[in-house]
């Protein structure tokens, strides 16, 4: 093993953090996860917390495939990947019922649901498997976030329109909108309109970033 | 028509490749051709001469959509005079109705149309004319309250979404027009539906602005309503609702029109008519509730089952393609719309939610149309 070691930051690395926030974004390029992108981003206190918790169980789960790497057969590598991703989702879901209850019941089934998120399975088999510690956790950062963004953006724009309110905060109301005769738009709070706003960014995305069109 | 165009004809060389607002020649361009025949022609392969293009089309039904727009108006009046108990001759009804819609147009085209040109001259294609017609149709089927910023955003909506991120005019899987009801459907309920928003000041104490089919959603027996009103109301119109769905002798003016010039596809209008009275048929077999004990033909004139048959489901862009197609799209949009309106009183415009849902099928109904085509004339060949 005479391999030059690598600098904590090369270049390389600094890609695998900021790929997956635009050019290759888990949601609006790969059009993964969208699940959770269309079921939670009414309000965006429920989204902050779930863009946490796949921040967490995706970093974590990250590092410990990819240090199971090569111990994992890989006839039974799915297996494997579930169990340590169940284990870390039932870790989160302990500590939001135990430190923010509220949002944990508005979130229900989801935090759960983080069990067959693609994203993170996706990361597991295509990166973490084949990829060292340091670098897997890099990439499970970068995808977070690059999750996280998208599911903030979308939640920003369906509640500030759905619901007037921003992180619960009702700061329509005190712009005082309300007198000139507005009223919030209620499309904007069923699942539909999330998938508009996706649409929508992906939309905005493409016209900013021509690499991601496909050649003719 | 001389003078506009030596007019057109003066300010050419501005639009012109290497004139000074070469950027705007597609709307300089949409102008010419609405106001003249364009004189340029395809240069291979086998064209038909025709003057008919699809402006022209689409000014058809606009002509079609006439008597239910003037209807509409002076129903808006009557309406009024109704609940407000004051007496108002036919022409002050009219008038009342005419600036209370006037409005409702003019938003409507002003928005559509600017986006519409804002796409054109982004992508530098000509301007698309499906605009015209989509314009007029969206204020017929609102409510007259409807604010008017309201209707801005939906029609928004319903160009941006419902029509350019597909690639404009001839694209759309969805009718843009109903796509604008939707979106103002769900979005903003309290304006769209209830009894106090389909006749201008219609909190007035004591009277009741329902529509029929809201009437029967709450569960009020049809005996008990068609003493308040009559076939005959229904008939010609004289109800409360959207400002063009009331009337059928305008809709039925508007249909003849339609079917006579060709624009409008028979096959739709008359397989829509019979898939709501066969299901309506159906459940009055059945007469479960109010909705399903109303009588089929009834069924087929309250709400906007006949101006959707006639306008909406016709629209040759969203309908199906094949002639077998366009039967079978045309009599399940009729069933749909019978049986969203019966079994979800939340929705009485089942017609809307129908004709949506077909319009994503349609392509699907061709494509099978086709296919059994082509198998049969494979079992024939002989290779």
């Amino acid at each position: 093993m005479s391999q030059k070691k690598e600098a904590l930051f090369s270049k390389k690395n600094k890609k695998l953090i900021t790929d997956p926030l635009d050019d290759n974004n888990p949601i609006t390029v790969q059009v993964l996860g969208i699940c959770s992108a269309l079921a939670i981003t009414v309000q965006l206190k429920p989204a902050v917390v779930m863009s946490f918790s796949v921040l967490f169980v995706l970093s974590v789960a990250n590092v410990v495939v990819s240090l199971l790497r090569k111990f994992i057969p890989s006839r039974i590598r799915i297996i494997v990947f579930l169990v340590v991703i169940a284990t870390l989702v039932i870790l989160v879901d302990e500590v939001l019922k135990a430190y923010v209850f509220d949002v944990s019941k508005e979130l229900s089934v989801f935090v759960g649901l983080i069990i067959t998120n693609c994203i993170i399975m996706g990361r597991l088999e295509a990166f973490a498997l084949g990829n060292t510690p340091w670098k897997s956790f890099l990439d499970g950062i970068g995808n977070s976030f690059g999750y996280a963004w998208i599911l903030i953006a979308v939640a920003f724009f369906r509640e500030l329109l759905g619901s007037g309110t921003l992180y619960g905060y009702p700061v329509l109301e005190k712009l005082g909108i309300y007198n000139f005769g507005y009223e919030n738009n209620g499309m904007m709070i069923l699942p539909p309109m999330a998938l508009v706003t996706v649409g929508l960014i992906i939309w905005v995305q493409r016209i900013r970033n021509k690499k991601l069109i496909e050649p003719k | 028509m001389k003078v506009f165009r030596n007019l057109l004809d003066g300010i050419k060389p501005n639009f012109e490749k290497g004139g000074k607002l070469e950027k705007l020649y597609p709307a300089y361009d949409a102008f010419e051709t609405f106001l003249f025949v364009p004189d340029h022609t395809t240069n291979e392969g086998t064209h038909i001469k025709d003057a008919i293009d699809l402006k022209r089309t689409m000014f058809m039904v606009i002509v079609a959509l006439i008597p239910c727009v003037l209807f509409g108006m002076w129903n808006v009046g009557y309406q009024y005079s109704i609940a407000s108990g004051e007496s108002m001759t036919f022409i002050q009804q009219f008038n009342f109705g005419f600036w209370k819609f006037l409005p409702l147009i003019i938003v409507s085209y002003a928005v559509g149309l600017a986006v519409e040109f804002a796409f054109a001259v982004l992508r530098g294609h000509q301007v698309n004319e499906g605009y015209l017609v989509t314009g007029m149709l969206i204020p017929l089927t609102m409510p007259i309250d409807v604010p008017l910023w309201m209707l801005a955003i939906s029609v928004i909506f319903a160009v941006v979404i419902g029509k350019e991120v597909f690639g404009g005019t001839g694209m759309n899987i969805l009718n843009p027009a109903l796509t604008a009801r939707a979106f103002l459907f769900f979005a903003y309920p309290s304006w769209m539906s209830g009894d106090k928003v389909w006749v201008q000041n219609a909190s007035v104490d004591g009277y009741s602005g329902a529509t029929i089919l809201g009437d029967l959603a709450s569960s009020m027996n049809w005996q008990s309503l068609s003493g308040q009103w009559s076939i005959s109301d229904m008939f010609f119109g004289t109800i409360p609702g959207s400002v063009g769905e009331t009337s059928m002798v305008a809709i039925i003016l508007g249909a003849l029109i339609l079917l006579f010039t060709g624009v409008g596809s028979w096959r739709i209008i008359l397989s829509t008519f019979l898939g709501g009275y066969f299901m309506a048929y159906l459940f009055n077999l059945w007469g479960y509730n109010e909705l399903m004990s109303t009588p089929a033909h009834i069924h087929l004139m309250i709400g906007s089952f006949a101006f959707g048959a006639v306008f909406m489901a016709t629209d040759p862009v969203t309908a199906s393609q094949t002639n077998k197609g366009k039967y079978i799209y045309g009599f399940l949009i009729g069933v749909f719309a019978i049986l969203i309106r019966t079994f979800n009183p939340a929705y009485p415009e089942g017609m809307m939610l129908a004709i949506l849902l077909m319009n994503i099928f349609a392509p699907l109904i061709d494509h099978y149309i086709v296919q059994a085509n082509v198998n049969k004339r494979l079992k024939r060949a002989t290779v």
